[in-house]
C-alpha cells in the first residue's frame, strides 16, 4: 500500500506599506519614477546619515495587528540582518527580530470546507533593497536604489495549511485585510504584495514535521498554487523514491511551471540579527492604539456579523460581500440608495453582477456602473417593472452604455407589462390560437399549463409579468 | 594672542581689536607652520572659508569668529571627511554634519580637519592611514587617540578649539596625554548625524579647548536635541555660567580606591591624590564610592562596540563611494574582500573581524548578550555611586604618553583604555582635565557626572582650574 502524505505549508508575506515616504528616509517611496531619483543620503547609506522611523509605517504596522487581533507589545525593537549585497547600500537590512510590533494574531479563510481560522507566528517592519537589474547591459548589474528603504511588514503565519487552496485563500485573506485596511496599494505587478511559500510533506498523522524547501517570490495568486503544487509533487516523488527533500531556497520558474534551486542550506547566511544601536526601543502607548482603533474601518468580521443580524443575509452571501472591500462598499453604497431588499440586493451582486464582472474580464474596481444606477436597477426589479432575466440583460447595457437602467427600460421598451386588460387580451389571444391545447389543459392535463405561460412570455417577449400570467390565466381556466 | 581664553578672544572681536579673518590667520598660519612636525592635520584650508567669515560676521554670540578644527570624523559639505582611512581618502561629504552645521550657525570658522586613528579605532594615533600624530610635548610619543590629532592641536594651540569624538575614550585619553580639557558629554547630548559612525551605541561627539570653560562654551553651541538622530535625546538645554570662585564646599566627590591602587605609575598616582587634596582644601569632601563590575567593562566593550562597528563599516563596500580595488575581480564577493582587504588597516579589519565573530549564531548569546548584561550591571553600579556623590573624579589613563611603536599588540593598547570604558558604557559625562605633570608629560583626571549633568562636572574642572594653571601650560616648541 502507498505512504499517505500530510502536506504543511506556512507563508511569509511581504506587504508594502502605502507611504509617501520610505521606512527610515524622507524619500519618496513612489512607485515606477526614473531609476535612481529617489535616493536620500540615508538610503545611499553615506557615512554617517542614520535611520528615523515613519510614524505612520508604525501606525499602520498597528492597525494590520489590530485588525488580525494581534497581541502588540508594550515596547517594539528594530535589528540588524547583516549580508552584503550591491542593492543593499549599508550592508545590512533594518528589520525586526525580537520584539516585533505585531503578534501572534489570526485570520479567517475560506476552504472547500469551510471556514478555517489560520494562526499568524508576527508581522514585523522592514525597509526593501534596491533593484539589481542584470539583464539591462552584457557586461554590468545596474543599481536601482528607488525601492531601497521603503516600507514592509512581513507577516507570517503558522505552518497551518494543508493544501494548495489553502495557502491561496490565505494569503487572498491577507490581501483582502491590507488592501481593506488601506495600507497596502495591492498592486501585485509592481511587488507590493510577495510571498515566500514553506513547503513540507510528512507522513500521514506524524508530529514531526519534513525538511521544507522554500519557494521565494511569488506575486500571484495563480502562480502561488502552480509552484505549491509541483513542490508538493517534487516532494512526494522525492519521498517515494527513498530519497531525501534538501533544505533550501527555490525559485519558482512560470513558463516551466516547476520550481528550481535557488541557493541550498550550505549557501545560507548566518544574518547575525542585533538590535539597532541607531533605534532605541519605541513604545506602544494606548494612546498610540486607541488612535488606530478610531482610525480601523468596520472590519469584514463585524460586518459579516451585521449583515446577518441586521439585514438577515445568508450567511454565505454575507460572508462573500463582508470579505471583499470592493463588494461591501458598493453593497452598502447601494443599499442606501434602493427600495429593494439587503436579501435581493445581495443575490443580484453577488450572482447576477459578478457573472458580468467575470464576462467582461473586469472587477468592481474598474466598475463602469455607479451605485445609484445600479439601486435604481434593483428599484426596477423589486416592484415588478422589470423581471431578473431582464434585470440582467439592462445590466449589461448599463455597463456598456453608462446609462441608467430607468432610460434603458423607457428606451428599449422593457417594462413588464402588468396591466391586467392588456395580459388578459394577450391571453385570451393565446387560448384562441391554440384549441386543441387549451382543451388538453382543460381536461386536467397540467403540463400545458406551463405551456400556456410560456407562449405568453413568448408574445410578449419576456416582458409579461409572471405572476400576474398565471393568476389571469388560471382565473380563465376557472371560469371557463 | 594663542594664550587667551575664547571669552578673551570674544571680547577682542567685539572691541575689533581684531577681526576674525586676522584671527583665523593667527592660527591658519601656526597650523602650515607646525603641522609638519605633529602631523595632527589632515587637510588644512588655503584660505579662510568666506562663508564662515559672513556666518561669523551676523552672529554676535560668544563663539562668533572663533576659529576651529573639526575631527575628521565630522563629515563637512565639500571638504574632504575621511575618518583616517584609504576607504574613505578621496570622499567629499555632499552635507555638514549637525555638530559642523551648529557651530557654524554660531560663528564659528573652520580652518582645518584634525587627524584621527581609522574609523576612530585605537588608543595612539598610530592607527590613521595617514601617518601617526606626534606628542607637542615630545615628538617621540603618541598623542593618544582615536582624537590625537584633535588634542594635538589644542596643545600645540593650532586652534583655541577642536570637535573630538569619544567611544571608549577617545577624547579624554588624548586629553590627557596632550595636556589639554576634553569633555564627552552624556550619550544623547550631541547628535550624532554626520559624524561617521563606529559603534553607535557609545559614540559621542564632544569638545577640546584649554580650559573647562572654553569647552562648556563650545558645547552649548553643539549640544541639543536633532530630529535627525533618534538616540538624540529631547531634554531641557543648559545655560553655561561659570563659576566665580573655586569654592567646592558640600561638594561630594567620589573616589575609586581600587583604581587608585591600580596605578603603578607613581607619579601619576602622586599627581592624581594631590589634585583631589586641592578639591579638599576648596570645601569639597571626597566619599569611596565603588564600582564592582568595572573590572568586567573593557571585556564588554571589546565584544559590543566591534560587534556594532563591524555592522556599521559594511557600507564601505566600493560599490557607491570610497575605496574600490583596481585589481580585476572574479566576482562580487571577491570584488568586496578585495575592495576591505586593501581600503581597511590592520586594527579596523581586526575589530571588524572581532565583531562579526561576536555576533555570529553559536555566539551571540555567549558574546554580545553577555556583554549587554555587564554594561547593564556596570550602569547600575554608577546609579547607585551617584546616590552618594555628586562627581567622582578618577584617573584616566594608567600610563603617561607612551613612546610610538611601543603597544604592539592589540589587547595591550586595549587595556590603555580600563579608565575611561565604564563610564562610556554608562553613557554618562565625562571629562579630562590638566592636573601636575609626571615626569614633564601630561597627566589628566576623569571626573564623571550623573547622566545629563555636564555642568557638575564642567563646573568642578572650572573651580579647579580657578586655582591650578595645569590647563594654561603649553609646549615650549610651538610657543
Amino acid at each position: 500500500m502507498s505512504q499517505q502524505w500530510d502536506v504543511v505549508i506556512g507563508l511569509e508575506i511581504h506587504v508594502r506599506l502605502a507611504l509617501a515616504s520610505k521606512l527610515f528616509s524622507g524619500a519618496s517611496a513612489k512607485y515606477g519614477a526614473s531609476p535612481n531619483s529617489q535616493v536620500s543620503f540615508l538610503d545611499a547609506a553615506l557615512p554617517g546619515t542614520l535611520p528615523v522611523v515613519n510614524a505612520k509605517a508604525i501606525e499602520y504596522a498597528l492597525r494590520f495587528g489590530l485588525s488580525i487581533d494581534a497581541d502588540i507589545p508594550e515596547e517594539t525593537r528594530f535589528a540588524r540582518k547583516n549580508y552584503f549585497y550591491p542593492d543593499l547600500p549599508k550592508g545590512y537590512q533594518i528589520s525586526q527580530m525580537d520584539d516585533p510590533i505585531v503578534g501572534r494574531g489570526h485570520i479567517d479563510i475560506e476552504t472547500e470546507d469551510g471556514v478555517k481560522t489560520v494562526n499568524i507566528t508576527r508581522a514585523h517592519l522592514e525597509e526593501d533593497a534596491g533593484k539589481s537589474i542584470h539583464d539591462q547591459y552584457d557586461d554590468w548589474t545596474a543599481i536601482d536604489l528607488n525601492r531601497a528603504g521603503t516600507a514592509l511588514i512581513e507577516v507570517v503565519s503558522e505552518p497551518e495549511m494543508v493544501n494548495a487552496k489553502e495557502a491561496v485563500a490565505y494569503m487572498r485573506a491577507i490581501y483582502n485585510r491590507v488592501t481593506f485596511l488601506g495600507i497596502c496599494d495591492g498592486n501585485l505587478q509592481e511587488g507590493s504584495f510577495r510571498c515566500d511559500a514553506n513547503v513540507s510533506l510528512k507522513p500521514q498523522g506524524s508530529e514531526t514535521l519534513g525538511t521544507r524547501a522554500e519557494i521565494k517570490n511569488l506575486n500571484s495568486f495563480r502562480f502561488i498554487e502552480k509552484a505549491i503544487n509541483f513542490e508538493i509533487k517534487r516532494q512526494k516523488q522525492l519521498l517515494e523514491s527513498g530519497q531525501q527533500v534538501v533544505q533550501e531556497t527555490r525559485l519558482y520558474d512560470a513558463e516551466k511551471d516547476q520550481t528550481r534551486t535557488m541557493r541550498g542550506k550550505e549557501d545560507a547566511n548566518d544574518y547575525r540579527y542585533f538590535p539597532d544601536p541607531d533605534l532605541p526601543a519605541l513604545k506602544i502607548t494606548a494612546e498610540m492604539l486607541d488612535k488606530q482603533r478610531a482610525a480601523m474601518p468596520e472590519l469584514p468580521e463585524a460586518k459579516l456579523k451585521r449583515y446577518i443580524e441586521e439585514w438577515q443575509l445568508r450567511e454565505d452571501e454575507a460572508r462573500q460581500l463582508a470579505y471583499d472591500v470592493a463588494m461591501s462598499e458598493f453593497f452598502e453604497q447601494s443599499q442606501a440608495l434602493t427600495d429593494a431588499s439587503p436579501a435581493e440586493n445581495a443575490k443580484f451582486l453577488i450572482t447576477d453582477f459578478n457573472a458580468l464582472l467575470n464576462e467582461q474580464d473586469s472587477d468592481l474596481k474598474a466598475n463602469k456602473i455607479s451605485a445609484t444606477h445600479y439601486a435604481g436597477l434593483l428599484n426596477a426589479m423589486s416592484s415588478g417593472e422589470i423581471s431578473r432575466k431582464i434585470a440582467k440583460q439592462v445590466l449589461t447595457d448599463m455597463w456598456n452604455s453608462g446609462k441608467s437602467a430607468e432610460a434603458i427600460i423607457e428606451q428599449q421598451g422593457l417594462a413588464q407589462i402588468s396591466d391586467s386588460d392588456a395580459l388578459q387580451t394577450i391571453i385570451t389571444q393565446v387560448i384562441n390560437d391554440n384549441p386543441q391545447q387549451f382543451e388538453q389543459l382543460k381536461a386536467g392535463n397540467d403540463k400545458m399549463f406551463n405551456y400556456f405561460v410560456g407562449q405568453v412570455m413568448k408574445q410578449t417577449k419576456g416582458q409579461a409579468n409572471p405572476a400576474q400570467t398565471k393568476q389571469i390565466l388560471e382565473e380563465l381556466l376557472n371560469n371557463d | 594672542m594663542i594664550n587667551l581664553s575664547l571669552r578673551e578672544l570674544t571680547h577682542l572681536l567685539a572691541q575689533k581689536k581684531i577681526s576674525t579673518a586676522e584671527l583665523a590667520s593667527v592660527y591658519l598660519d601656526r597650523c602650515k607652520q607646525f603641522n609638519p612636525s605633529l602631523n595632527a592635520l589632515l587637510h588644512i584650508d588655503d584660505d579662510i572659508n568666506p562663508e564662515h567669515l559672513l556666518a561669523a560676521a551676523d552672529h554676535d554670540g560668544p563663539l562668533a569668529g572663533i576659529p576651529l578644527i573639526h575631527k575628521d570624523l565630522f563629515s563637512t559639505q565639500d571638504v574632504k571627511t575621511t575618518a583616517g582611512s584609504k576607504m574613505l581618502s578621496d570622499y567629499v561629504p555632499p552635507f555638514d554634519a549637525t555638530v559642523v552645521k551648529k557651530l557654524k550657525q554660531a560663528g564659528m570658522v573652520s580652518i582645518a580637519k584634525a587627524n584621527m586613528d581609522e574609523f576612530a579605532m585605537g588608543s595612539s594615533n598610530e592607527y590613521s592611514y595617514f601617518g601617526a600624530v606626534k606628542n607637542p610635548w615630545d615628538f617621540d610619543r603618541v598623542p593618544g587617540g582615536s582624537s590625537g590629532g584633535s588634542a594635538a592641536a589644542v596643545a600645540a594651540r593650532l586652534t583655541p578649539v577642536a570637535t573630538a569624538s569619544d567611544t571608549g575614550g577617545s577624547i579624554r585619553q588624548p586629553a590627557a596625554l596632550c595636556g589639554i580639557t576634553g569633555i564627552k558629554p552624556s550619550y544623547g547630548r550631541v547628535s550624532r548625524y554626520g559624524m561617521i559612525a563606529f559603534a553607535s551605541s557609545l559614540d559621542q561627539g564632544g569638545v577640546m579647548a584649554v580650559s573647562a570653560d572654553d569647552c562648556a562654551l563650545v558645547l552649548e553651541a553643539m549640544m541639543g536635541h536633532d530630529a535627525l538622530d533618534s538616540t538624540s535625546i529631547e531634554a531641557e538645554p543648559w545655560h553655561w555660567q561659570a563659576p566665580r570662585d573655586a569654592a567646592m564646599k558640600g561638594l561630594k566627590v567620589g573616589v575609586i580606591p581600587a583604581w587608585l591602587e591600580q596605578l603603578k605609575d607613581d607619579d601619576i598616582k602622586q599627581s592624581t591624590l594631590q589634585a583631589l587634596e586641592t578639591m579638599v582644601a576648596q570645601g569639597a569632601e571626597l566619599v569611596n564610592v565603588d564600582l564592582p563590575h568595572a573590572d568586567l567593562a573593557v571585556a564588554a566593550y571589546y565584544i559590543l562596540a566591534p560587534a556594532e562597528a563591524s555592522a556599521n563599516l559594511s557600507r564601505f563596500d566600493g560599490i557607491r563611494f570610497g575605496h574600490q580595488s583596481a585589481e580585476t575581480c572574479d566576482d562580487i564577493n571577491d570584488m568586496y574582500r578585495k575592495t576591505r582587504s586593501e581600503g581597511f588597516g590592520h586594527e579596523v579589519q581586526r575589530r571588524i573581524m572581532l565583531g562579526t565573530w561576536a555576533l555570529s549564531s553559536g555566539y551571540y548569546d555567549d558574546y554580545y548578550c553577555q556583554a549587554q548584561r555587564i554594561r547593564h550591571l556596570i550602569s547600575e553600579d554608577f546609579k547607585q555611586a551617584f546616590s552618594q556623590v555628586d562627581v567622582m573624579a578618577v584617573p584616566v589613563s594608567p600610563e603617561v604618553a607612551f613612546k610610538q611603536g611601543e603597544k604592539s599588540d592589540g589587547v595591550s593598547m586595549y587595556q590603555a583604555d580600563q579608565f575611561t570604558i565604564p563610564a562610556s558604557l554608562a553613557g554618562l559625562p565625562c571629562l579630562s582635565m590638566p592636573i601636575q605633570a609626571a615626569r614633564n608629560l601630561p597627566v589628566g583626571l576623569q571626573l564623571i557626572g550623573p547622566y545629563f549633568n555636564e555642568q557638575a562636572i564642567l563646573s568642578t574642572a572650572a573651580k579647579f582650574q580657578l586655582v591650578t594653571d595645569y590647563h594654561q601650560r603649553m609646549p615650549e616648541a610651538f610657543l
